[in-house]
C-alpha cells in the first residue's frame, strides 16, 4: 500500500541524481538475490542500489516493521521475530532460516545488527552464501582493540603511542611519559572509560598522577596495571574510507569529518574536512590502505583516526562495514559505495585507480533524530510520524530514510529519523543548501534535533571549521537551549505570528454561500494585539495592505508577505525582503500558537489587547511540585524498580532505571522523603511525562 | 456596552446651538428638562454597566480569577456589535428592604442582548455575580426569556454565560416561577436554535437545569461548580463529606458524570473557544451547516491510512489519528473528550463543511459500546441531525461491553439509544469501516440499514457476528482446530458485506478523504423524511 509515487520520486532522485557517476553495466553478471539483513533507511539505501543492478532483493523485518518503508520497497518480505533486536534482527538462526527458503545467494548487513559479527559471516560462507563486506579474518582482528593496534602499528600505522602494564614507581612513570611525549594521560587499566583518568602535563603532574592512579587501581580494580598514554588535545575525529577488493587492490576515497559528537554519537558530518592539508590526507590514505592490505581486506571499510591540532594523527580503529555517513563520501566521489560492494563480493576487481577518485565539491550530512535536543543534547522521543515531509524539492538535498508518513517511531530501535546530506561546489554552499533543506524539513509528531543541527552548521565556530569532537559540551556548556533570538529575528518571528493570527482570524469571518442571517462583514484592517514569548510580552500593533501585513513591534514597521496558506505545513513569508521558511506547528483558540522559525520551536501567545489586559485577572495555576514526584523523561523500559512504597529515601537516591535505545538512565530522588505510591514496576515500557514514583 | 452616544443625544435637541438662538420661555420649557432626562438616560446606564461593582463592599470577581459579566461579553462577541436590552430594567420586589435605593440596580443581575461572533448573530445573557450574588430574580428570568423568545423568532442561538447563587430568595416564588420560564423555553428552543451554556461561576439548585436542557454545556476549570445541592446539604443528608470541587466541578462534571462537555482554563480560554466553537454551528435548525472557507485540498490524499491499522487485529491504534488526518487541517472541536473515550465525538471540517464526527477509539476499552458511550454518542448524533450537520462514522467496534455492571445498568436501553439516534437522522451519514464491526454494535454505529447514505470498508474491515475465536467454539464446539482459519477466511473481511451491498465500496484508506469530500458535495442535496408523528419515542 506504499504508494508508488513516493517511491518512484525517491527511486528517481538516486537513479538521475548527479551526485552519482557509477555506471551501472547491466550486462556485468551479479547476484540474483540479495538478502538484507538490515532495517530503516540502510535497508533502503541498500535496495535502491540492487535494483539498479538488477539484483532481487529480500527484506526481513520484525513483527512492529511489518509495514516499514524497506519492506514494500523489497522485492520480497519476510518476518523473523517479534520486536526486540535480539529476537529479530539478531536472530540468526531465524535470519538463516529465511536465506535457505527465500534462496538468497548473498546477504548485505548493512551497519549495526550482524554487520561485524564474524559469527554470523562465518555460518552464511559454510552454506554458501556470499556474506557483503570482508571476510571472517579481517573483522576478528579489527574487532579485537588490542590485535587491531597491533596490526596497525605492524602496517606502519600510526598508533596512539602509550605504555599499559606494571609501572614499578614514580620514575619509571616519568621515563615512560617522556618517552610518549606530554602530555600524557593516566590511568587504571581496568577502569573502564574515563573514569579515574589524570592528565599530566610535566614530570611533576606525572609523579602525582601516578601515585593517584595506582592506589586507585590496587584498591578499587585489584588489578595493579597502569595505562599510560599520549593525550591527544583538542581531537578531530576523522576517517579514511577505504575500498578494496579481492584481488589485493585497496584505494583510500578520502576523509570524513565526523568531529561533531555527542555521547560518541556522530551528529554532524562532511567530507572533505576543513582541517586536512593534501598532504596529510594523502599520508593518512596511505596508511588506511597499508592497514586494509595488512589484513586482505576486501569491500568497504573505514579506518578512524583522531587528529590533534598539529595534525598528527592516531589510528583509532577500523570499521569494517559501510557506515551511517557514508554518503558524503559518495557524494564528493561519485562513486555508489554498496555497489562497489557487491561487485567486490562478487568478486570482480576495482574499476578505479586512485588517481581517479576526485574531490569534488562538499558534502554535509546531518542526522536527523527522533529526539529531545533540549535533553543532554538528545534524549529519545517515540510517536506517530503525524505529517513527514523530506526536503527533496531543495536543489542538491540527498534524504537517506527509511520512514514516511505515519511511521512509528519506537522504543525497539535507534531513532534515527534519516540522514539529510546536502552537496555543494563549496562548503558554503553545501551549508547554505542545508540550511534550507533543515527549514524545509517537516516533521511533527516526536521530537526531533533539527533545532540543534540547525544551530551547529550555522555557529560560527563550525563555519570556520574549528570544531573538535568536545564542539557540543563547548559551545553550550549548560546545554542546549534552542536558538537564541536576535532583536531582529525576534521582531520577524513575532511579526510572522502576527501575521498569521490575522490572517486565521480574518478567514474565520469568510462563509461561502448565501446565509439567511446576513453576515456583519468586518471593515477592520488594523488591529492591536499582545504577544507573548518567552519570559516578554510585546504590544504589536498590525495594519492590513492587500496579502501583506504592516507590522509594528519595539516602535520599528516590518512588512510581511506571504501566500498564507493556513493547510500548508510550510509557509514561505518575506519579511521586510528577507525570505523566511516557517512552520506553524500548532495553534488553538486560546491563541496560543508554536511556529518554528530558524529550526527552533517558539510557543507565543497572541491575545487581542482587551483580552491581554484581562488576562491579569485570570487565576495563576499552581504548578505542580515536581519535588515529591518522579515522572519518566523519555520513553522506554523500567528495568529496575528499587524502592517499594512506605520506604524511605534521600535526597539523590537511585529510585529506579529506565532503559531506551541502548541507554540506561537511573532516576534519582529529587528529595528525602517516605515513598507514597510505585506507579511502575521492571518490565514496563513507560512514556515521556509517565508517572513513575510518587513521595510524600 | 454601549453608553448613549453624544452626537445621538445632540439630535434629540429641537434646536441645534447653531441654527437659530433658542428663546429663555423654550430654554426653560424643553432644553433643561431633555438635559436632565437625558442625563438620567447615561447614568442609569453608566450605574448599569457597573453592575454591583459600584459597592465597595462588594464580591471582588477579580479576586476570584473572574471576569465580569461584561468584560466576558466584550471578549466573546465582535468588537462593538453589542446591542443591549433591558438595561433600565429593575427588580420588583419590595420586601427585606429591597426597594431602598441602595439596593436597586439597573439591569439588575443579568446582561443580555445580541451579538455577532465572526460576523454571525447570536444572543447572549451573562449573569452579573456582583448584583446579589447573580441570583434570578423575577426580571431576570424575564430578561432572559426576551432574548430566547427572539432568538428562537429570528433563527440565532442563545448563549448563556452563567454565573449565579441561584433563586432571588427574597422574590420566593416569583424566582421559581422565573426558572420555569426559562425551562420551558430551553424545551421549546430545543432543535429549533442551538443552545450554549458556558458555566463561569457556581450554578446550584434549579439552576442547573436549564444548562442541563440546551445543547452544549462548557465549564471553566476551578472557578466553575454544577450541583442539586451544595457540600453543606450533602454532609446533614448523607454524611459525605465532600468538596465544591469534587462535587460539581469541571473535573467531575467532564470526566465523571457526563454533565458538561468540555472544561477550559480559566474565563478567557473559554469564551475565545467558545467563539472557534461557535463557528461550526449552524445558526437554526432552517439552516444549513456552515461552509468555511478552506486551504486543505479537499482531494488531499492520505498516505499513512494505509498503514494505520495494525495488522494483528487485537492491537490498538489511536482513532483520533484517523481523524485528524482526514479532517481540514487537522482541527477537530472534540466534545466530551474525557468522558467515555471509547467513543470519540466532536466537530470538524470537510473541505469547510461543518461535519459530525462519531468514531469508536479502540484505544480505550477496544472501542466497545458501553452505557455511558452510547449515551455520548446518541445526543451527539440527534444535535447533529437537528441541526442539518453530516454525520461520519469510523467504526472499529468489538462490540457492546458484556457484564452484569452494564446489564443492571440497562445497556439494553441505553445502548438502544444510539441505535435511535442513528436510524432516526436524516442529515447525510457517511460511514467508514476501519476495522471491526461486530455483532449489534455493527448494526448499531450507522450501517447501511439504518439508512447510511455511503458506507465505505477499509480492506482491513471485519463485517461478522463475532470475533472468529468466539464463533468457532460455537459452532464447533471447540472440536474443530483449523475452524478459526476458515471463519477468519469468510468473515474477517469486508467482502461477505460487500457483496450483499451492505458496504458501498471497499476503499484504499488514502483516499478516504477525497471520497468523502466528494460524496458530501453530492449528499448536499439531500432530503429524506420519516412518517408524520408528533415526536418520536426515544428511550430515555
Amino acid at each position: 500500500m506504499f504508494t508508488w509515487e513516493t517511491l518512484c520520486s525517491r527511486w528517481c532522485l538516486v537513479t538521475s541524481h548527479k551526485l552519482y557517476s557509477s555506471v551501472y553495466d547491466p550486462n556485468e553478471k551479479t547476484f540474483e538475490k540479495l538478502l538484507i539483513a538490515n532495517r530503516g533507511e540502510i535497508a533502503c539505501r541498500v535496495i535502491k542500489t540492487c535494483k539498479k543492478m538488477g539484483i532481487k532483493t529480500v527484506a526481513i523485518h520484525s513483527d512492529v516493521d511489518a509495514n516499514a518503508v524497506h519492506v514494500k520497497m523489497a522485492d520480497e518480505a519476510v518476518c523473523v521475530g517479534p520486536a526486540p533486536t535480539s529476537k529479530s534482527y539478531l536472530n540468526m538462526d531465524a535470519i538463516m532460516e529465511v536465506i535457505r527458503k527465500m534462496g538468497a545467494q548473498a546477504v548485505h548487513p548493512g551497519y549495526g545488527f550482524l554487520s561485524e559479527n564474524k559469527e554470523f559471516a562465518r555460518r552464511l560462507a559454510s552454506e554458501g552464501v556470499t556474506f557483503i563486506g570482508p571476510d571472517t579474518h579481517a573483522i576478528q582482528a579489527m574487532g579485537d582493540k588490542i590485535e587491531s593496534k597491533l596490526l596497525a602499528k605492524n602496517a606502519k600505522v600510526n598508533t596512539i603511542p602509550g605504555f599499559d602494564g606494571v609501572v614499578k614507581d614514580a620514575d619509571e612513570a616519568v621515563r615512560i611519559a617522556r618517552e610518549i611525549g606530554y602530555p600524557v594521560m593516566i590511568k587504571a587499566s581496568a577502569g573502564g572509560g574515563g573514569k579515574g583518568m589524570r592528565i599530566a602535563w610535566d614530570d611533576e603532574e606525572t609523579r602525582e598522577g601516578f601515585r593517584f592512579s595506582s592506589q586507585e587501581a590496587a584498591s578499587s580494580f585489584g588489578d595493579d596495571r597502569l595505562l599510560i598514554e599520549k593525550f591527544i588535545d583538542n581531537p578531530r575525529h576523522i576517517e579514511i574510507q577505504v575500498l578494496a577488493d579481492k584481488h589485493g587492490n585497496a584505494l583510500w576515497l578520502n576523509e570524513r569529518e565526523c568531529s561533531i559528537q555527542r555521547r560518541n554519537q556522530k551528529v554532524v558530518e562532511e567530507a572533505p574536512s576543513t582541517f586536512l592539508d593534501p598532504e596529510t590526507r594523502r599520508a593518512m590514505g596511505e596508511q588506511a590502505v597499508a592497514l586494509a592490505k595488512a589484513v586482505k581486506y576486501s569491500s568497504a571499510g573505514t579506518v578512524e583516526f583522531l587528529v590533534d591540532s598539529s595534525k598528527n594523527f592516531y589510528f583509532l580503529e577500523m570499521n569494517t562495514r559501510l557506515q551511517v555517513e557514508h554518503p558524503v563520501t559518495e557524494c564528493i566521489t561519485g562513486l555508489d559505495l554498496v555497489q562497489e560492494m557487491i561487485r567486490v563480493a562478487k568478486g570482480y576487481p576495482l574499476r578505479h585507480k586512485q588517481a581517479d577518485i576526485p574531490i569534488n565539491g562538499w558534502a554535509v550530512e546531518c542526522r536527523v533524530y527522533a529526539e529531545d535536543p533540549y535533553k543532554s543534547f538528545g534524549l529519545p522521543s517515540i510517536g506517530k510520524l503525524s505529517q513527514y515531509q523530506e526536503p527533496l524539492h531543495v536543489p542538491s538535498v540527498r534524504v537517506d530514510s527509511g520512514i514516511q508518513q505515519g511511521s512509528d517511531i519506537s522504543i525497539y530501535y535507534d531513532p534515527m529519523i534519516s540522514k539529510l546530506i546536502t552537496y555543494g561546489s563549496n562548503r558554503a554552499e553545501a551549508l547554505k543548501r542545508m540550511e534550507e533543506a533543515l527549514d524545509n524539513y517537516v516533521i511533527r509528531g516526536v521530537a526531533h534535533n533539527i533545532s540543534l543541527l540547525r544551530e551547529v552548521i550555522v555557529h560560527p565556530r563550525f563555519v570556520q571549521g574549528d570544531i573538535s569532537t568536545k564542539f557540543l559540551p563547548e559551545v553550550y556548556p549548560d546545554g542546549f537551549k534552542g536558538h537564541k533570538l536576535t532583536d531582529l529575528e525576534r521582531r520577524q518571528l513575532l511579526a510572522t505570528a502576527v501575521s498569521l493570527y490575522v490572517v486565521e482570524q480574518l478567514r474565520s469571518q469568510r462563509f461561502l454561500g448565501t446565509p439567511r442571517i446576513p453576515i456583519a462583514k468586518s471593515k477592520r484592517s488594523s488591529w492591536e494585539l499582545s504577544v507573548h514569548l518567552g519570559d516578554g510580552i510585546y504590544p504589536v500593533a498590525v495594519s492590513k495592505d492587500g496579502s501583506s501585513f504592516s507590522v509594528e513591534v519595539d516602535g520599528m514597521k516590518l512588512n510581511v508577505t506571504s501566500e498564507w496558506n493556513l493547510a500548508s505545513p510550510l509557509l514561505s513569508v518575506t519579511i521586510d525582503g528577507t525570505q523566511r521558511t516557517i512552520q506553524r506547528i500548532s495553534r488553538n483558540a486560546s491563541g496560543e500558537t508554536s511556529i518554528q522559525f530558524l529550526g527552533t520551536v517558539y510557543k507565543l501567545q497572541i491575545l487581542t489587547k482587551v483580552a491581554a489586559e484581562l488576562s491579569k485577572y485570570m487565576p495563576e495555576k499552581a504548578a505542580e511540585d515536581t519535588s515529591s514526584i518522579l515522572r519518566s523523561p523519555m520513553p522506554g523500559t523500567v528495568v529496575a524498580v528499587s524502592v517499594k512504597p512506605g520506604d524511605m529515601v534521600s535526597e539523590g537516591q537511585e529510585i529506579c532505571v529506565i532503559e531506551a535505545m541502548k541507554m540506561q538512565n537511573s532516576m534519582i530522588a529529587a528529595k528525602t522523603g517516605k515513598v507514597k505510591a510505585v506507579h511502575c514496576k521492571a518490565g514496563d515500557t513507560v512514556g515521556e511525562e509517565d508517572l513513575l514514583v510518587e513521595l510524600e | 456596552m454601549h453608553l448613549y452616544p453624544v452626537e445621538k443625544s445632540l439630535q434629540l435637541f429641537p434646536f441645534s446651538c447653531g441654527s437659530a438662538a433658542p428663546t429663555v420661555s423654550l430654554l426653560f420649557r424643553v432644553w433643561l428638562p431633555l438635559c436632565l432626562f437625558l442625563r438620567r438616560i447615561i447614568t442609569t446606564q453608566a450605574i448599569s454597566s457597573f453592575g454591583g461593582l459600584q459597592l465597595l463592599n462588594g464580591p471582588s470577581v477579580a479576586d476570584q480569577g473572574k471576569l465580569t459579566a461584561r468584560e466576558r461579553i466584550l471578549l466573546l462577541l465582535d468588537p462593538d456589535s453589542f446591542d443591549e436590552y433591558d438595561m433600565f430594567v429593575e427588580h420588583r420586589c419590595t420586601d427585606f428592604g429591597m426597594d431602598s435605593s441602595k439596593n436597586k440596580y439597573p439591569g439588575d443581575s443579568v446582561v443580555t442582548g445580541r451579538g455577532r461572533i465572526n460576523g454571525r448573530l447570536a444572543y447572549v445573557f451573562s449573569q452579573d455575580f456582583t448584583v446579589f450574588g447573580g441570583s434570578l430574580s423575577g426580571v431576570h428570568a424575564q430578561k432572559i426569556c426576551k432574548i430566547m423568545d427572539q432568538a428562537a423568532m429570528v433563527g440565532a442561538p442563545v448563549i448563556g454565560l452563567n454565573d449565579s447563587g441561584g433563586a432571588r430568595i427574597q422574590e420566593g416564588v416569583e424566582s421559581l416561577a422565573g426558572y420555569a420560564d426559562i425551562f420551558l423555553r430551553n424545551v421549546l428552543c430545543s432543535g429549533v436554535i442551538p443552545q450554549i451554556s458556558l458555566i463561569m461561576g457556581p450554578c446550584a439548585g434549579g439552576a442547573v437545569y436549564s444548562p442541563a436542557l440546551t445543547d452544549f454545556t462548557f465549564m471553566v476549570k476551578d472557578t466553575s461548580y454544577l450541583f442539586i445541592t451544595g457540600p453543606d446539604v450533602v454532609k446533614s443528608v448523607t454524611n459525605e463529606d465532600v468538596t465544591q470541587e469534587q462535587l460539581g466541578g469541571a473535573k467531575t462534571h467532564t470526566a465523571v458524570s457526563g454533565v458538561a462537555h468540555r472544561a477550559f482554563e480559566n474565563d478567557i480560554d473559554a469564551l475565545l473557544n467558545l467563539r472557534e466553537f461557535f463557528n461550526y454551528l449552524p445558526l437554526s435548525n432552517r439552516d444549513p451547516a456552515p461552509v468555511c472557507e478552506c486551504h486543505d485540498p479537499s482531494d488531499r490524499p492520505v498516505p499513512e491510512l494505509d498503514t494505520i491499522v495494525p495488522s494483528e487485529s487485537t492491537k490498538a491504534y489511536d482513532m483520533l489519528d484517523i481523524v485528524h488526518s482526514i479532517v481540514d487541517e487537522r482541527e477537530f472541536f472534540e466534545i466530551m473528550p474525557t468522558y467515555a473515550r471509547n467513543i470519540v465525538v466532536g466537530f470538524a471540517r470537510m473541505n469547510g463543511r461543518t461535519v459530525g464526527i462519531v468514531g469508536n477509539q479502540p484505544k480505550v476499552a477496544s472501542g466497545c459500546l458501553d452505557i455511558n458511550s452510547s449515551v455520548k454518542g446518541a445526543r451527539f448524533v440527534r444535535f447533529c441531525d437537528a441541526f442539518n450537520i453530516p454525520l461520519i462514522t469510523f467504526v472499529d467496534v468489538p462490540g457492546f461491553l458484556p457484564g452484569t455492571a452494564q446489564e443492571y445498568g440497562g445497556i439494553i436501553r441505553h445502548g438502544a439509544k444510539l441505535l435511535f439516534a442513528f436510524a432516526e437522522a436524516t442529515v447525510p451519514k457517511i460511514t467508514v469501516i476501519t476495522r471491526k464491526a461486530y455483532g449489534g454494535a455493527y448494526d448499531v454505529m450507522s450501517s447501511k440499514h439504518l439508512r447510511g447514505d455511503v458506507n465505505y470498508a477499509w480492506p482491513t474491515a471485519e463485517v461478522a457476528v463475532m470475533g472468529a475465536k468466539g464463533a468457532v467454539q460455537i459452532i464447533f464446539r471447540g472440536k474443530e482446530a483449523d475452524a478459526e482459519e476458515e471463519y477468519v477466511d469468510k468473515f474477517a473481511n469486508p467482502f461477505p458485506a460487500a457483496m450483499r451491498g451492505f458496504v458501498d465500496d471497499i476503499i484504499q484508506p488514502s483516499t478516504t478523504r477525497a471520497r468523502i469530500c466528494h460524496d458530501l458535495d453530492v449528499l448536499a442535496s439531500k432530503s429524506q423524511s420519516s412518517p408524520w408523528k408528533k415526536h418520536a419515542n426515544i428511550p430515555l
